[in-house]
C-alpha cells in the first residue's frame, strides 16, 4: 500500500527522479568503468569509482542524521558513532576473510592480534567470519546501542543542547575505548589490510564497481524508505514531537517512544553506511569515532537542507567534493572553509540548498501569477475570498503567520 | 465526601517548588457533567493545578481522583491523556507544519502506538468525524491549509477542536478566549456550552464578561487553595474576592 501512494498519480517527483537517477547511476558508472576502454572519453577511472562510491555512503550517512534532525529535532552529535560501529562490523568480518594470508600467517588470529600476543581469538569476534553474521551486526550494534541510549535519554526527558553533548560524549567515549589495544579491535591503527569480500578482492576493479552499485542501490532504498516514514501518520507524528512535544503528550502519545523508534531506524541507516564504505576505502580505525566527523555530517546536512530528503544527499555530495578538491589545492584552508561555509549556510541559506531552491520557485510562481494578473486586469489566481463565518473584527494582518516555526509549549 | 459520581476529585492537595507553596491544600470537586469556571489573580495556582490533574506536575500531599476511582498521581501525561482527559493549553499549541485536517488526524482517538500510526491509513469513519469537528470548530474550508497561517484565536478553536478528536470525559481548557476579540469570545462561549451538553469541562480564564456568559458554578482560587465558590454573583460580592483582585 506503501508503494501504491509512489507510484500514485502526483506522488512526490523529486523523490521518484532521486532513485530513479541513482539507480541509472548504480548501472551507468560500473558500465563505465568496466566495459569502455581506458582510452575512451567516456572511461570512469577506477579512482573515481571508489571516490563517488565513498561519498554515496556519506550521503546515505546524512540522509540518516536527517530522519532525526530535520525531521524530528533531534541535533545528534554522535551519528559518527553508528557509522564507525557498522564500519568495524564489516571490517571484523574482512580481516576474518585474510586468513593465513596475513603477514604472520596464523590461519585464526589477525595480524594484529599476533602482534600484540593474544593466546586465542576473542569471543566477540567469533561468528564473524560468516558474511551472514557480520551483516546483522552491522544492522544490530548500531540499533542496539541507539536503542539502549535513546531509551534512557528520551524517558529522562533530555532534548536540545544537552541531548547534542551526551551524543558527543558518547561518540568521544567509543573513541577513546577503540583506541585502547586490549580492546580487541587493532587500538589505533584500526583494521585494515582487507583481501577478500565473498571471496572477490576488494582491490579488484570489478569488485570496487559492484561496490559501488551496492552503495547506490542501498541509498535509492534508504531515500524510499526514509520518504515511506516520513510520509505517514508516525511521520507527521514525528514532526509534532519536533514541534509541539507537550501537545503530542498530552495527546496520549508517548514522544520518547516516536523519538526511539526514528533514532534506532537512523542509526541502523548510518550502520550500513558505515559497512558500505569500508571495503572501498579499505581501512576503519579509531579516528572514524571523531567528534568532529559527526559534526561535519551535520553541516552536509544543513547546507543541503535539512528537514528535505533530497537536501542532505546534495550537501554530502557536494561539500565531500568539494573538500577533495580543496584539500587537493590549499590543503590547508580545508577546514577555514567548511567552518566559513557553516557560518554562510546558517546565516544565507537557512533551510539549506533545497530549501532555498524551494522558496525561490515559490516566489518565482507567485511573481508570474501576479504579472499574468496584471496583463489581463484581473484576478484569476487569487480564489474569491472564502466565506467568513466568524465575521467580525478580524483585524486582517494582525495575525498574519510567518511561516511554521517550533513553538514551545509550557 | 463521597468520590462517587464525581469526575475530578482533589483533597488537600499541595505541592512547592523550592520552599514555594504553589498549591496549598487544595480541595476541589467536579461532578460528571459539570462545567467549572475557575478563576484568580495571576499566580493562584491554576495552570499548576491543571498540570497535577494532566500528570506533569506530581503533587506532595493529597489526594487527585479521576472517574470517582482513578488515582491520578500514579499516572503520567500520555496515560492520563488515554484515560480521557484533554487538555488545552495557555498559549495556543497546535502543529503548525501540519495541515488543520493532519492536526486533528493526529488527535483523533485511537490506537497510540507506533508501528499501526506506521501503517496507518484513513477510514471512512474517521474521515467522518474529522469533518464534523471541522464544522463545529469552523475552519472546514481552511482543511487544508498550514495551522501556522491561522490567527491566533483560530488556533485556539483548532486546540478545542483536538481535544475534542481526542474524545475526553473531562476537558481541562487554560485561557481560551485570550487574545480574542469580543465576537469571538461569544462564539467560544457558546461553542464550550454546546460541549459542556456532554463532556465535563473545567474552564480557567479571567475575561469576567466570558465567565458571565457560560453562566456557570465559579472557583475562586488565591495562593493555592480556594478562596470562594458558587455563582459568579455571589463569588464576585465577596469581600475577600475583592480583596485579592484589586491588591488590597
Amino acid at each position: 500500500m506503501i508503494t501504491g501512494r509512489f507510484f500514485a498519480a502526483g506522488a512526490d517527483r523529486r523523490i521518484a527522479i532521486t532513485i530513479f537517477i541513482l539507480l541509472a547511476v548504480a548501472i551507468i558508472v560500473p558500465l563505465l568503468n568496466l566495459a569502455v576502454p581506458p582510452t575512451s572519453a567516456f572511461y570512469v577511472p577506477s579512482y573515481v569509482v571508489a571516490l563517488t562510491g565513498k561519498y554515496l555512503c556519506y550521503a546515505l550517512l546524512a540522509l540518516a542524521l536527517d530522519l532525526v534532525w530535520g525531521y524530528c529535532g533531534i541535533l545528534s552529535l554522535g551519528h559518527g558513532a553508528f557509522f564507525a560501529l557498522g564500519g568495524y562490523a564489516m571490517g571484523m568480518y574482512l580481516m576474518r576473510q585474510i586468513g593465513s594470508r596475513g603477514v604472520y600467517g596464523n590461519p585464526l588470529l589477525p595480524d594484529f592480534m599476533v602482534f600484540l600476543n593474544y593466546g586465542e581469538l576473542p569471543w566477540f569476534w567469533y561468528g564473524f567470519d560468516q558474511f551472514w553474521f557480520a551483516a546483522i551486526m552491522v544492522l544490530a550494534v548500531p540499533g542496539l546501542l541507539a536503542f539502549v541510549f535513546g531509551w534512557f535519554a528520551f524517558r529522562s526527558r533530555v532534548t536540545g543542547v544537552y541531548l547534542s553533548i551526551i551524543t558527543q560524549a558518547m561518540t568521544y567515549a567509543l573513541l577513546l575505548a577503540f583506541f585502547r589495544n586490549d580492546m580487541g579491535f587493532g587500538g589505533n591503527n584500526g583494521l585494515t589490510d582487507f583481501k577478500d569480500i565473498l571471496g572477490y578482492n576488494v582491490q579488484a576493479d570489478a569488485t570496487r564497481s559492484a561496490l559501488f552499485a551496492a552503495s547506490a542501490v542501498t541509498l535509492a532504498l534508504a531515500v524510499f524508505v526514509t520518504w515511506a516514514i516520513v510520509g505517514s501518520k508516525y511521520g507527521k507524528l514525528l514532526m509534532a514531537v519536533r514541534d509541539a512535544e507537550s501537545r503530542t503528550r498530552f495527546l496520549g502519545w508517548r514522544a520518547e517512544n516516536v523519538k526511539l523508534f526514528a533514532f534506532t531506524v537512523s542509526a541502523v541507516m548510518a550502520g550500513i553506511a558505515g559497512a558500505l564504505y569500508v571495503p572501498q576505502v579499505g581501512i576503519i580505525n579509531p579516528g572514524e569515532f571523531e567528534p568532529s566527523n559527526s559534526i561535519e555530517v551535520v553541516v552536509w546536512a544543513a547546507v543541503g537542507g535539512r528537514g528535505t530528503i533530497v537536501g542532505p544527499i546534495i550537501g554530502a555530495l557536494m561539500v565531500n567534493a568539494g573538500k577533495s578538491w580543496f584539500t587537493g589545492v590549499l590543503p590547508a584552508f580545508w577546514l577555514f572553509a567548511l567552518g566559513g561555509l557553516f557560518v554562510a549556510v546558517t546565516l544565507f541559506l537557512p533551510k539549506g540548498i533545497v530549501g532555498m531552491w524551494d522558496s525561490w520557485r515559490d516566489n518565482a510562481k507567485a511573481l508570474r501569477a501576479a504579472s499574468i494578473n496584471e496583463e489581463f486586469g484581473t484576478d484569476p489566481a487569487v480564489p474569491p475570498p472564502p466565506k467568513i463565518v466568524r465575521s467580525a473584527a478580524r483585524t486582517p494582518g494582525d495575525w498574519s503567520a510567518s511561516g511554521p516555526e517550533p513553538q514551545p509549549a509550557e | 465526601m463521597s468520590k462517587s459520581n464525581t469526575i475530578l476529585y482533589l483533597d488537600g492537595v499541595s505541592v512547592s517548588f523550592d520552599g514555594f507553596r504553589a498549591i496549598n491544600n487544595l480541595s476541589l470537586v467536579l461532578d460528571k457533567g459539570e462545567m467549572r469556571a475557575i478563576i484568580g489573580p495571576n499566580g493562584a495556582g491554576k495552570t499548576t493545578m491543571m498540570d497535577i490533574v494532566t500528570g506533569k506536575t506530581r503533587p506532595d500531599a493529597g489526594e487527585v481522583y479521576f472517574d470517582g476511582q482513578v488515582d491520578l498521581t500514579k499516572h503520567d501525561e500520555a496515560e492520563i491523556a488515554m484515560m480521557g482527559i484533554g487538555r488545552k493549553f495557555q498559549k495556543p499549541t497546535v502543529f503548525e507544519s501540519h495541515t488543520i485536517e493532519d492536526n486533528l488526524m493526529l488527535a483523533l482517538k485511537g490506537p497510540r502506538s507506533i508501528f499501526p500510526a506506521l501503517f496507518h491509513r484513513r477510514s471512512a469513519a474517521e474521515a467522518r468525524q474529522i469533518d464534523d469537528i471541522l464544522g463545529l470548530i469552523r475552519l472546514g474550508d481552511k482543511r487544508d491549509e498550514l495551522a501556522a497561517i491561522l490567527s491566533h484565536g483560530q488556533k485556539q478553536w483548532l486546540e478545542i477542536g483536538m481535544l475534542l478528536a481526542q474524545d475526553p470525559k473531562l476537558l481541562l481548557v487554560d485561557e481560551p478566549v485570550a487574545g480574542m476579540t469580543d465576537a469571538e469570545t461569544e462564539e467560544t462561549a457558546r461553542l464550550l456550552k454546546d460541549i459542556a451538553r456532554d463532556h465535563s469541562v473545567i474552564v480557567v480564564e479571567h475575561d469576567m464578561h466570558f465567565v458571565r456568559e457560560l453562566g456557570v458554578k465559579v472557583t475562586c482560587l488565591h495562593e493555592g487553595s480556594v478562596l470562594s465558590e458558587g455563582s459568579l454573583d455571589f463569588v464576585s460580592a465577596d469581600e475577600r474576592v475583592v480583596e485579592v483582585y484589586l491588591g488590597r
